[in-house]
């Protein structure tokens, strides 16, 4: 009978991450389709209590580490808090979310427990002691179906790619486990998250909708004349109309690093494709962006496409997007505003 | 801070991500068509670190700073026309599969014994640089395994910024979700920073710096010893490219007034 572990992290609130639900789904998921036994462990601020919160998943045991060590996400003490609960879950499958908390630190534990480990996935299943994954390669492009013999394995589940596990809460009597934290796993000293203003916050990962600007809306118009200021008032216009996250192409961004004027309230953390990010959202909508592959494969789990460009040739009209709307990004989403705004 | 950095680059070819991919199954595991004559470029993210690394170097006097990729032979002295003229950096070059289906854990193995050979290293120095991710794999596990192996246990992932301060220590931003940044202190090297976009502008093509690298690059290549990285502990069952084009209406002549009311009803559905 396979040892399934669901190993999650709160957020520094005590809470845990939609992204560690979905993990536990998927867990409870292959220990069914296994028949595996099925343990939970939680690291971070308020582990136990958190382990209570999903009490009722069905899980033989839960196990913590909610030492004051582990309240904030640092490579080495969450790498020592990791290795000592997947070793004293005895796990052979390890089941963690794909947040940028584990994705630090995880590969570090996987070596220390002598685990393999793989990232990304994006589709977990199994029967008897099988395990078979999924996930992309050389971003976004190709997809591998595989499979590993070794155990432990470990495996980051994606975000979104499950539904979150919903159920009773309870008393899920968690054992703490004990972990030798040492001066030299402390060197680091994590100071805080710096979060963008609130009227700059633009990467809305919740958002039903992504809008995506190009590099077209800083260049010179029909008039002969660039117009970024208005560029500028019309997409934040429409992100705070339309309550969408705002995603870039990397010519953007880079405009910027260059040192030319162009939009404040952007940066690289907005980009998106082969450099940049992957995000979920139901719908996209491309504005002045050409739509090439290093940008598109940014859209891979993007699921209704639209776009509009000048050119009707532009890569989105290529087979990438549902529509193009050939016309003026600048007409156009004055018009759109103006009607979100009616 | 009196000696400066030793700053370990770790970054290999990936495809030209102009290029279309297929998947091709070989007697080695799947691998694409064509691979030895796509064009290739220094995978992205890893080129940023390396552009970070020089960066730093400059402003710290002492620092010097090495480049280690593994690749095929034949492809990293291609790369190595370009990439030379960019940064001043020390090769140190192994041949084997730059492919993206082999396993992150013997590459990391591969890499971590390269480095521990890099004559005169000197661990309290140490920064190791590289990608967040791989265009390749795209695992984000690597760099993390290469640190672990040369007992690095201060590390940090999708970094966009270092701070050096005249004592040693340094402040790092790294991206985390929704958009923030988490900030931290670290009281000084040896640490693994993972870097994602940083803040540079790719560095123009400087012939000199070019000639003073390739002086080392073709000893290097020369010396460059084989690692038998495959797919490892990693049994592929498929690769492909499920079918994603889609039927693309292109809507022209319609006035802004059409497109605009399409697109909210659109939005609001
Ligand atoms: C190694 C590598 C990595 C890369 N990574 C990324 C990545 O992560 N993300 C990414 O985006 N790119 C990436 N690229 C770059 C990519 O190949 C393209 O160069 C980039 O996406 C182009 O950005 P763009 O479409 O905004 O700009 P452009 O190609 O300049 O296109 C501007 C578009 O705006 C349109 N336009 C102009 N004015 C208007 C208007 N008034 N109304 C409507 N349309 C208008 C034009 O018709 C044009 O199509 C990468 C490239 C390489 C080599």
């Amino acid at each position: 009978m396979a040892k399934i572990f669901a190993l999650l992290h709160t957020e520094s609130d005590g809470s845990l991450p939609k992204a560690a639900r979905e993990t536990l789904a998927a867990a409870v998921n292959l220990a069914a389709q296994t028949g595996g036994a099925l343990t939970v462990g939680v690291l971070g601020a308020g582990a136990a209590a958190a382990a209570d919160a999903v009490a009722g998943c069905g899980a033989a045991a839960f196990i913590t580490v909610g030492d004051h060590a582990v309240a904030h996400p640092r490579y080495a003490t969450d790498a020592a808090a990791a290795t000592a609960l997947v070793q004293a879950a005895g796990a052979e499958i390890v089941l963690a979310p794909n947040t940028s908390r584990f994705a630090r630190c995880l590969p570090g534990a996987a070596h220390r427990v002598g685990a393999q480990i793989d990232t990304h996935i994006v589709a977990v299943g199994g029967e008897g002691g099988a395990v078979h994954a999924q996930r992309w390669f050389y971003r976004q492009r190709i997809l591998g179906s595989f499979s590993r013999t070794a155990r432990p394995w470990m495996l980051l589940v994606d975000g979104g790619v499950c539904p979150a596990w919903q159920g009773p809460a309870g008393t899920a009597n968690a054992q703490e486990v004990p972990v030798a934290f040492t001066a030299e796993d402390q060197r680091t000293t994590v100071k805080g998250v710096q979060a963008p203003a609130a009227d700059a916050q633009t990467i809305r990962p919740d958002a039903v909708l992504l809008f995506v600007a190009g590099a077209g809306w800083t260049k010179k118009q029909k008039d002969g004349q660039a117009h970024i200021g208005d560029a500028g008032v019309l997409i934040q216009g429409f992100l705070r109309s339309a309550k969408a996250s705002l995603g870039s192409s990397k010519s953007l961004v880079d405009i910027q690093s260059e040192g030319q004027e162009t939009l404040s309230f952007m940066s690289h953390m907005n980009q998106v494709g082969q450099t940049g990010s992957t995000p979920r959202h139901a719908k996209g909508l491309a504005t002045c962006c050409h739509g090439e592959e290093p940008h598109a494969v940014g859209w891979r789990f993007i699921n209704e496409r639209r776009a509009v460009n000048l050119d009707p040739n532009c890569g989105w009209a290529q087979g990438k997007a549902d529509v193009v709307y050939v016309a003026d990004a600048f007409e156009v989403i004055t018009k759109v505003n103006a009607l979100l705004n009616a | 801070m009196t000696n400066g950095f030793q700053i370990v680059v770790c970054g290999s070819l990936v495809p030209d991500p102009l290029q279309t991919l297929e998947p091709v199954t070989t007697p080695q595991g799947p691998g694409l068509k064509n691979e030895t004559m796509l064009p290739s470029v220094l995978d992205p993210w890893a080129a940023h670190a390396l552009f970070e690394a020089a960066n730093l170097a400059k402003q710290i006097a002492g620092s010097k700073v090495w480049l280690v990729s593994l690749g095929p032979k034949a492809k990293l002295q291609q790369l190595m026309m370009t990439v030379a003229q960019k940064a001043p950096f020390e090769l140190v070059a192994i041949d084997g599969s730059a492919s993206g289906f082999t396993d992150a854990h013997g590459v990391a193995a591969a890499l971590a014994d390269a480095i521990g050979a890099i004559p005169g290293l000197d661990k309290s120095r140490l920064l190791l640089f590289g990608g967040c991710a791989s265009a390749s794999r795209d695992a984000s596990v690597t760099l993390q395994l290469v640190g672990e192996r040369l007992g690095i246990r201060d590390q940090f992932v999708g970094v966009d910024e270092i701070k050096v301060q005249a004592d040693g220590s340094f402040s790092i931003l790294e991206r985390i979700e929704g958009g923030q940044y988490l900030s931290s202190t670290c009281q000084a090297a040896p640490a693994v920073l993972a870097w994602a976009t940083g803040n540079l502008p790719e560095p123009p093509n400087n012939p000199q710096i070019g000639m003073a690298n390739m002086r080392g690059v073709m000893p290097a290549l020369q010396k460059a010893k084989p690692a038998a990285v495959g797919v490892g502990g990693i049994a592929y069952e498929k690769t492909e490219i499920p079918a994603q084009k889609r039927q693309t209406r292109i809507v022209k002549d319609a006035t802004a007034d059409e497109i605009a009311r399409e697109i909210v009803e659109w939005i609001r559905s």
